[in-house]
């Protein structure tokens, strides 16, 4: 597929002149963090559920090849296909491959990211193979020709009306705007067609190592239905889903829902162990897994970037993210929008200067980390990407002149004092006063602040230089109360 | 108790009545106040650009002026949180360095860390009959912790109404260098800050950092706005003299 070449700024400026695609995000995500703030309090300490989280994570992580190896071994037990693949290229040829083994005109899917990541429908599509997305979300952004713009609600940035007129189009129908009157027609229509489809595919919440066993969570479902309706089921996971047990699977089962969509536990969570046994009504008789790399080992050992791995996909840094609340997802460019899209795009895509832009997308501050539910530092991990950017020389000489600038003017008190001079007098002759943008300076790159705000207006003596007067002043006796220190 | 001034090249160079608030009440409690003229900048306009060498040539220079210091007190909860939680980052691969920038991140405080913390000063004295909204600024916030003692110095002030900020927790979009390189993203985040200071309609909007301050009331003074932005020293010194 097409590789993203617009810049992060172009993406941006579409989503700037979408009213409706604003207030949708925003909306939602309100709606999402009032609902997380509720269902976390309700847990009693969630600070220390937060780190129980981040414990198992990081010691799947560091020991991932076991956990790997216990994984594919238990589901090999069970009578699970497990195929490992390494890119892009591997997922594609080895799910084609089984579609093509079993004859397949229709697939039905659910809940799969990393099948976007490897844009597996485009590839199926041009095999004359469709595949059906069949989460309400997912339906939405594909009728509409997109891709999602939220890892757990990818039509966030859509409204009913926008939704009313895509079902139209689809059905043929008149339908009302009632999300009761377009969930029923989805509903009747999708259902038709999980019987039609040969073959289920779905994505991996967690993979339990211990028992070999896939367990999704999901809300609508559409996914037991693609799981047990179909003679095929694929499940295509990130190789990082991996947890030690059925323990652990506790305390994710805690956090995932309540950090995603605020609900204390999601309305279906499937576990799904092998094809169907003798004697049991339903369930695929067929089931494959592939595990997807796509970039991930190369994250392993890399100790400023390890903890990314520890990601549940929950979304909770996306719902908090003062820049994705601006600017929607399709900003991001790549399948992972908002921080969490920020950190892993470019360390998983090999154009490292095009994705690598996207670590400039974050003010710091550090809302993302604080939402983790598994603790990432994820605006730590933007100024390592951003130090590795200007490392392999992806700057612009302008930008790496002005801090060559910048150090050599406050390297030294000296240096400083001239610089903090000229400073003055380029901000009163160039850029203009406070209340006007200059004509020069809208040709500056300082236009990216005047645009939005005044200069702050330039001190006719610095600190620095009423310091010797300020040390001279005699000390005044505090007002008011009297300190506690002294009362006591 | 010595107090060695971190005066932010920002206070310094365009706010210098925040600087001189801050020594002005701190003086009041006793402590002796030193402002060592060789300092500049943390290093953090660099540091967050990615330009790690450069940042530490210039926080290199920090570490020098506040050799000895017994305690440093700063104006900015971004500034403070650079030495906290970057210093040892950036100095990681000298043991000795690190070892400076540590022992000097464990005795830099923020100004109101200090004044509550350590002095243990809730009550300034102040007198203000005006309306007043707070903006927890990022980084003092989230990277310092700092959560309770600007509130506490607030609530402390005689006649003051305080009104809830709506998403006060969210970024006013400044960012250093992203406010610049994103404007039109950063104008966006500071648009919406802006239009929640509008409905609280307070007189004052106070904060612990000149970035986020200058970043919201530029765009106030753009608008028009009568809500006058103040460092909460400032704030807390112009209504307690």
């Amino acid at each position: 597929m097409a590789q993203q070449k617009s810049t992060l700024k172009e993406r941006a400026n579409v989503a700037f002149q979408d009213d409706f695609l604003r207030k949708a995000v925003r909306f939602t995500a309100d709606r999402l963090r009032g609902r997380k703030a509720d269902s976390t309090g309700a847990l009693g300490d969630w600070e220390e559920w937060r780190e129980r989280g981040r414990a198992i994570r990081s010691h799947v992580i560091e020991n991932l090849d076991y956990y790997l190896d216990q994984f594919i071994q238990n589901a090999e037990k069970r009578g699970i296909h497990v195929h490992f693949a390494k890119n892009t290229e591997d997922a594609i040829a080895i799910s084609l491959k089984i579609a093509k083994d079993k004859n397949t005109k229709l697939i039905a899917k659910s809940k799969s990211m990393v099948s976007e990541e490897v844009h597996l429908n485009h590839y199926f599509e041009e095999q004359g193979i469709e595949c059906l997305e069949t989460d309400l979300g997912e339906w939405i952004v594909q009728l509409a020709h997109e891709t999602p713009s939220h890892i757990i609600i990818p039509a966030i940035h859509k409204n009913r009306y926008q939704v009313q007129e895509l079902f139209e189009k689809e059905s043929g129908e008149t339908l009302s705007s009632d999300t009761k009157v377009l969930a029923g027609y989805a509903r009747r229509k999708l259902r038709q067609r999980f019987a039609e489809a040969e073959i289920g595919m779905t994505g991996c919440n967690f993979a339990l190592a211990e028992s070999g066993s896939v367990v999704l969570f999901s809300n609508e479902g559409n996914a037991r239905m693609v799981t047990t309706l179909p003679k095929t089921h694929i499940v295509m996971m990130g190789m990082e889903r991996i947890i030690p047990s059925w323990e652990d699977l506790e305390v994710m089962a805690n956090l995932l829902p309540r950090s995603a969509t605020g609900q204390k536990i999601t309305v279906y969570m499937t576990a799904l162990s092998g094809p169907r046994r003798a004697g049991e009504v339903d369930g695929p008789e067929d089931v494959h897994i592939i595990i997807l790399d796509n970039g991930r080992s190369a994250i392993l050992g890399d100790d400023e970037f390890q903890e990314v791995l520890n990601c549940i996909r929950c979304g909770a840094c996306l719902n908090v993210c003062p820049v994705y609340r601006q600017v929607g997802g399709h900003t991001y460019g790549g399948t992972y929008s908002g921080p969490i899209g920020a950190v892993i795009t470019p360390l998983l895509m090999e154009d490292k200067k095009q994705w690598g832009e996207l670590a400039y997308a974050s003010s710091l501050c550090g809302a993302c980390h604080e939402a983790c539910p598994v603790k990432i530092p994820l605006h730590d991990m933007l100024v390592h990407l951003r130090r590795r950017y200007v490392e392999a020389g992806f700057t612009p000489l302008s930008e790496r002149m002005a801090y060559k600038g910048y150090a050599a003017g406050f390297k030294s008190v000296g240096a400083y004092k001239l610089a903090g001079k000229s400073a003055r007098w380029v901000q009163l002759t160039v850029m203009g006063d406070e209340k006007e943008e200059s004509a020069l300076a809208k040709n500056t790159p300082m236009h990216g602040w005047t645009k939005y705000r005044t200069l702050p207006e330039p001190n006719k003596k610095a600190f620095r230089d009423r310091w010797a007067d300020l040390a001279a002043e005699p000390p005044q006796a505090p007002r008011g109360p009297k300190p506690k220190k002294e009362t006591e | 108790m010595r107090v060695t001034l971190f005066i932010t090249c920002l206070v310094d160079q365009f706010f210098p009545n925040v600087g001189v608030s801050m020594v002005r009440l701190l003086r009041r409690y006793g402590c002796e106040v030193s402002f060592p003229q060789s300092q500049t900048c943390c290093g953090q306009p660099a540091f967050n650009s990615g330009y790690v060498r450069e940042a530490r040539e210039v926080a290199l220079n920090q570490l020098n002026a506040f050799e000895g210091a017994e305690y440093v007190v700063s104006p900015s909860g971004s500034c403070s949180g650079m030495v906290h939680h970057y210093y040892h980052e950036l100095f990681a691969d000298d043991p000795r360095l690190a070892a400076r920038a540590d022992a000097l991140a464990a005795k830099t405080y923020e100004f109101s860390q200090f004044l509550v913390n350590v002095l243990g000063v809730t009550d300034v004295g102040a007198v203000c009959p005006h309306t007043v909204t707070y903006h927890p600024a990022c980084h003092g916030s989230r990277i310092l912790g700092i959560k309770n003692e600007p509130m506490a110095l607030l609530q402390h002030v005689e006649g003051i109404t305080l009104l809830p900020l709506p998403k006060a927790e969210d970024c006013c979009g400044f960012g250093g260098a992203f406010s610049v390189k994103l404007g039109d993203i950063s104008g966006a985040m500071v648009n919406e800050k802006v239009d929640h200071i509008t409905e609280t309609d307070a007189d004052f909007l106070v904060s612990g950092d000149m970035g986020c301050l200058m970043n919201m009331g530029g765009q106030m003074k753009k608008r028009g706005l009568k809500t006058e932005p103040l460092h909460l020293a400032e704030f807390l010194y112009r209504f307690s003299s």
